[in-house]
């Protein structure tokens, strides 16, 4: 225990730091003004715990005072296993105490009858928890932590017990803890009773379930009409991504770079601007429609404002993604297999139809799954193009910021949402898993691939060049749309939007940042540059305990986390402003909520390239490291983490990009003081300013672009001459980036 | 210079369960301070998973570790006082030989200047000072495989581990670097604990070799007992390939048994057997192929296979299909010969049945 003691002492030190010298409540005018200090240590507000329970009226605070005391008592404790058995009960305790006085003990009393019943009534409430709460919190789930390693959980390596405790404790905080309050939202009533009948009148909802549009006259709720959306897109992004891979794999197409640069795209465009493409080349008073009002007399229409407009826009978005997934599938089937196919006297045609397509069926399902989800969760091109005629996520959207304020509602429908990709999501997990037929098997298979029968190799070509070509017209609009004054109506060149934008002027020898867009920009590039390495951070330490450790319950923890990616961004937008509206947390309208969001929406793909990476790190090197009397610290700062670069890079750079063009969640998180570039955008588009909208997204796309080589330069390249033991490991997946790509 | 202190190893009443698996149901032993110690088996046998707990990257279900004396069981990898040789060697394919043998040096709180002095020492050692700036990826198998030695070594461990050190060497190299490790070993004098399957490597570098079989020991001792009086047919095929034929025990003179083998007799070294039913494990080159109708058992040829140095033949014969080597004769018999097989005095043991 020789280490045991210094950790423990410096936990116990924070521990009595948070109950003695820091502010147990929130500080409404934020901690890290530090206005809280001119206050401190007798003000109600700025109080420590210890001030709160003898002179405020918040003697229930006692409870988690006695269990601090009991882990300190354990320091006394010399035999490890008796100690650790004090902390972990300790530990567990606390922390327990903590959530329940928390949730119980409101603004203004007890938050559930019973407790008010059994106890009767408090006089004073709680604000939210603070920094002191926070620290405490902390301290208990270290001292758990601590008390499992002295029992000899994870073969007493303190510090992987408490990366895992830690992990599940937040984990728990800011992803089930929401979707909890969420569904708990949707069967309370607004003094938080519980009243079902906001739940029941919602599920009977005809405009939510009605199957009209099958059976009868008339439209089909929300949820079936994203549901067969969700389906349609599906099957248009798997088949024009399956046609993409077949070219850039199985012929002699001449633009095969072109193809491969398509799939950065979607990840590097905020998600919403191919829908604005859209309206300016379809919309009423789009360029296209122009054209041919003008030509056949034609009187313009509103067909792109619906269903049809936010299915073209979501193959438009989603295809790249179910390309980058069917492009490995379609490298996966050995050669060898369609050349024993040919010897065994198959045409191509039938050595395509019987062993390829077979062979590829996994993968197809895997990239229609993924469609699905992505079209659900999918936000900014109905909230573009959607008009009257919503999808389940702007529904909820605007059943939460519309005049309809009825958030049992939104709770509703994002239930109603997260089941069906939640089930899109276990059908890839469970239905899928273990029906690879991927036939890469590192014996070297000789020659290539062969090529497509005729006939199949012509229809290939037919939809991709074309479809390159939208493509190509697409981004093309979203450059010069910029430029152009008002489309449809003025089209001639100007900076003025970039002006309105971008402008910078001086002022009494400043620089002033006069442009309508640099608030939310450098709001924008603050969050994602503050929320990236955090998010890498917590991923790879992730993929480092599922990968190199087993401990009881690794598969559900690494279950629960990938879950976490199937859950649509609305969704944790509407659960978190359930959540950490009120106490016992309250983080809505701070930059803090916005982090938090973002870094565990993100992480799971930070979990997944570790993960990638980290398999192909031959497991002794750990495990050398710890013979050579290095602890798991020193291990991964001296050797996982140089051989991980190219992992952390793309995590770094996937975090970066993701906290810019994400809005689904964010839309719902900001606020007047951080506003974020994109919420901002959809707000120019609900204006009609259109102009400014794409050149502002045109501008967020370069600037991506910019930081990603920035990064790159960055981190690094690692310097392993020649291959070798860790052989593959050069070209670490840089992350099936998009794979999981949810809006 | 390289002081180790050797250290004895003891294993008291240890077991490991992984999940529902029990890998190792209940094992005691003893290693001597200053000896090398091989664990033979075949793969599943437990001797890894023996291994990696002396090492501290498994920690036992139940029971004791003493390394020195010390209990050791709770002790987390980095705080024991032991090495590892890796089967990969796991060498840090970032840093360079040199910074590789540093690494645990410096882990062990050692300044960086003379991490680096003891390093460049180790490296000596093993033959590759001078190399010590290269990386892993520059090095040869063989070069790799010393610098792994010497990253062990320069802790100065009480036990040094060596998990399967020569399977990934081809066969000509495997040869000279088991006897680079063992005169190592000899000269300075540290306790080894050395994994293997290949019963060549193990008599060749032993002073007691630990056969294991499904957890638990299934024979120990001296290389030429394990050889020589295998107490059961599986060591007995493990340790070489053999014959495992019934016999039938008649008597006992001195040191010596005499069987019955299909109804002929021979004397075989044995220290007690008991009349009655046995085995007899009788090495392929311990049978004389003659002349049909000699003394001795008659038999049938199968197969055979002139392989330059000797030729191999499969005799069919009334106690079961035999496996003969023959390194004196010039050239084969063809099969279906009929033969008389005829056991010579060494490379046969009496098995209790």
């Amino acid at each position: 225990m020789r280490h045991g003691n210094r950790r423990l002492d410096i936990v116990l030190a924070l521990g009595a730091a948070a109950l003695i010298l820091l502010p147990w409540y929130r500080i409404d005018s934020g901690f890290f003004g530090l206005g809280w200090l001119s206050g401190f240590p007798f003000s109600s507000q700025a109080a420590p715990a210890v001030l709160q329970i003898m002179f405020h009226g918040h003697p229930w605070l006692l409870g988690a005072l006695v269990f601090f005391l009991v882990g300190l008592a354990a320091r006394l404790v010399d035999r490890p296993r008796q100690r650790g058995t004090i902390l972990v009960v300790a530990g567990s305790l606390g922390l327990g105490y903590l959530t329940l006085q928390g949730l119980a003990i409101g603004f203004t009393g007890w938050t559930w009858g019973i407790t008010e019943r059994l106890f009767g009534q408090l006089s004073d409430g709680q604000p939210s928890m603070g920094a002191g709460a926070v620290t405490l919190a902390t301290v208990f789930v270290l001292m758990l932590a601590f008390g499992l390693a002295e029992r000899g959980f994870m073969k007493g390596d303190a510090f992987i017990v408490s990366c895992i405790s830690l992990l599940i404790f937040l984990v728990g905080v800011f992803v089930f803890y929401p979707i909890g309050s969420m569904m708990v939202a949707a069967v309370q009533d607004i003094d938080g009773s519980f009243n079902p009948t906001g739940l029941l009148r919602n599920l009977r909802d005809p405009s939510i379930w009605s199957l009209d549009c099958v059976i009868g006259a008339g439209r089909c709720g929300v949820a079936w009409r994203t549901f067969f959306l969700a389906l349609m897109t599906a099957s248009g992004s798997t088949l024009l991504g399956l046609a993409f891979a077949l070219v850039a794999t199985r012929t002699r197409f001449p633009f095969k770079k072109g193809l491969r640069l398509l799939t950065v795209l979607p990840i590097i465009t905020p998600p919403f601007v191919i829908g604005l493409a859209l309206t300016l080349l379809f919309g009423r008073a789009g360029v296209v429609t122009e054209v041919i009002s003008n030509l056949f007399g034609v009187e313009p229409g509103r067909w792109l404002y619906g269903m049809t407009g936010i299915w073209i826009a979501q193959v438009l978005s989603f295809t790249p993604i179910s390309f980058l997934v069917l492009i490995g599938v379609v490298e996966g089937v050995s050669p060898s297999m369609e050349e024993a196919s040919q010897t065994l006297r198959a045409d191509r045609w039938r050595t395509f139809w019987r062993v390829s397509l077979p062979l590829m069926k996994p993968g197809l399902a895997n990239a229609f799954l993924i469609g699905f989800i992505e079209s659900m969760a999918d936000f900014g091109n109905p909230l573009v193009l959607g008009g009257s005629h919503g999808v389940l996520s702007t529904e909820i959207f605007f059943s939460v910021v519309g005049s309809q304020n009825d958030p049992s509602r939104a709770a509703v429908l994002a239930i109603v949402l997260l089941c069906f990709t939640l089930t899109a999501f276990l059908a890839q997990r469970f239905w899928l898993s273990g029906k690879n037929f991927a036939t890469v098997t590192g014996k070297g298979d000789s020659g290539a691939h062969i090529a497509l029968p005729r006939s199949l190799s012509v229809a290939v070509h037919a939809i991709v060049i074309p479809w390159m070509a939208f493509t190509v017209v697409i981004y093309g609009m979203i450059l010069v749309g910029g430029f152009v004054k008002t489309w449809g109506l003025d089209n001639s060149l100007t900076v003025e939007h970039y002006v309105r934008a971008f402008s910078v002027g001086m002022h009494n020898g400043s620089i002033a940042w006069t442009g309508v867009a640099w608030n939310s920009f450098w709001t924008t590039m603050e969050i994602a540059l503050i929320s990236a390495p955090l998010t890498a951070a917590v991923g790879l330490l992730t993929a480092y305990i599922i990968v190199r450790q087993k401990f009881a319950g690794r598969n559900l923890f690494e279950f629960a986390l990938m879950m976490s990616f199937a859950i649509p961004g609305t969704v944790i937008g509407v659960s978190y402003i359930m959540a950490f509206n009120l106490p016992p947390l309250e983080m809505t309208g701070s930059a803090l909520i916005l982090i938090a969001c973002f870094v565990f929406r993100n992480m799971p793909v930070g979990v997944r390239g570790g993960i990638a990476a980290m398999s192909q790190l031959d497991k002794s090197l750990d495990e050398a490291s710890l013979t050579l009397r290095a602890n798991s610290f020193r291990t991964i700062r001296l050797i996982v983490l140089p051989l991980l670069r190219p992992a952390i890079r793309a995590a770094l750079v996937y975090s970066f990009v993701r906290a810019i063009t994400s809005i689904s969640a964010v839309i719902f998180l900001v606020s007047a003081q951080y506003n974020m570039a994109t919420s901002y955008i959809v707000g120019l588009v609900e204006n009609g300013e259109y102009g400014v909208a794409i050149a502002y997204s045109s501008m967020l796309i370069v600037v991506m672009m910019a930081v990603i080589g920035g990064f790159q330069l960055l981190v690094g390249e690692r310097r392993l001459r020649r291959e070798n033991r860790v052989a593959g490991l050069k070209d670490t997946p840089s992350i099936p980036l998009a794979q999981e790509k949810t809006a | 210079m390289i002081n180790v202190k050797p250290g004895s190893v003891v294993f008291e009443n240890v077991s490991k369960t992984f999940g529902a698996f029990t890998a190792i149901p209940d094992l005691s032993l003893t290693i001597e301070p200053g000896t090398l110690v091989t664990l033979l088996g075949p793969s599943g046998c437990g001797k890894t998973t023996t291994l990696r707990m002396l090492a501290g990257l498994e920690h036992p279900t139940s029971g004791r570790i003493l390394i020195g004396g010390k209990d050791v069981t709770m002790l987390p990898a980095n705080e024991r006082d032991v090495s590892m040789v890796f089967q990969s060697y796991a060498l840090f394919p970032h840093m360079s030989a040199l910074d590789n043998v540093a690494y645990g040096l410096q882990s062990s709180g050692l300044r960086k200047a003379e991490a680096r002095e003891k390093a460049e020492e180790g490296l000596k050692l093993v033959g590759l000072a001078g190399m010590g700036h290269r990386l892993p990826a520059e090095l040869s198998g063989g070069q790799q495989q010393r610098v792994a030695v010497a990253r062990a070594l320069v802790l100065e461990p009480q036990v040094l581990l060596l998990d399967e050190p020569l399977s990934n060497l081809d066969a000509r190299l495997r040869r000279r670097v088991r006897t680079e490790i063992r005169d190592l070993q000899q000269r300075l004098g540290f306790t080894a604990v050395y994994v293997t399957h290949d019963q060549d490597e193990a008599l060749a570098v032993s002073d007691r070799i630990i056969v294991m079989k499904d957890g638990a020991i299934a024979q120990a001792g001296a290389p030429r007992d394990l050889y020589e009086f295998p107490a059961s047919a599986f060591i007995a095929d493990f340790m070489g390939e053999a014959n495992v034929i019934a016999c039938e025990v008649v008597g006992q003179e001195g040191e010596e048994a005499l069987v019955r083998v299909a109804g002929v007799d021979h004397r075989v070294a044995s220290r007690h057997a008991r009349p009655g039913s046995a085995k007899l494990a009788v090495r392929p080159g311990s049978i004389r192929i003659g002349a049909s109708g000699g003394p001795g058992i008659p038999g049938r040829i199968l197969h055979s296979a002139y392989l330059g140095g000797h030729v191999e033949y499969e005799v069919e014969t009334a106690v079961g299909t035999l496996f003969i080597v023959d390194h004196d004769m010039t050239e084969g018999l063809p099969a279906a010969t009929d033969v008389t097989l005829d056991l010579k005095k060494r490379g046969i043991a009496l098995i209790a049945a």
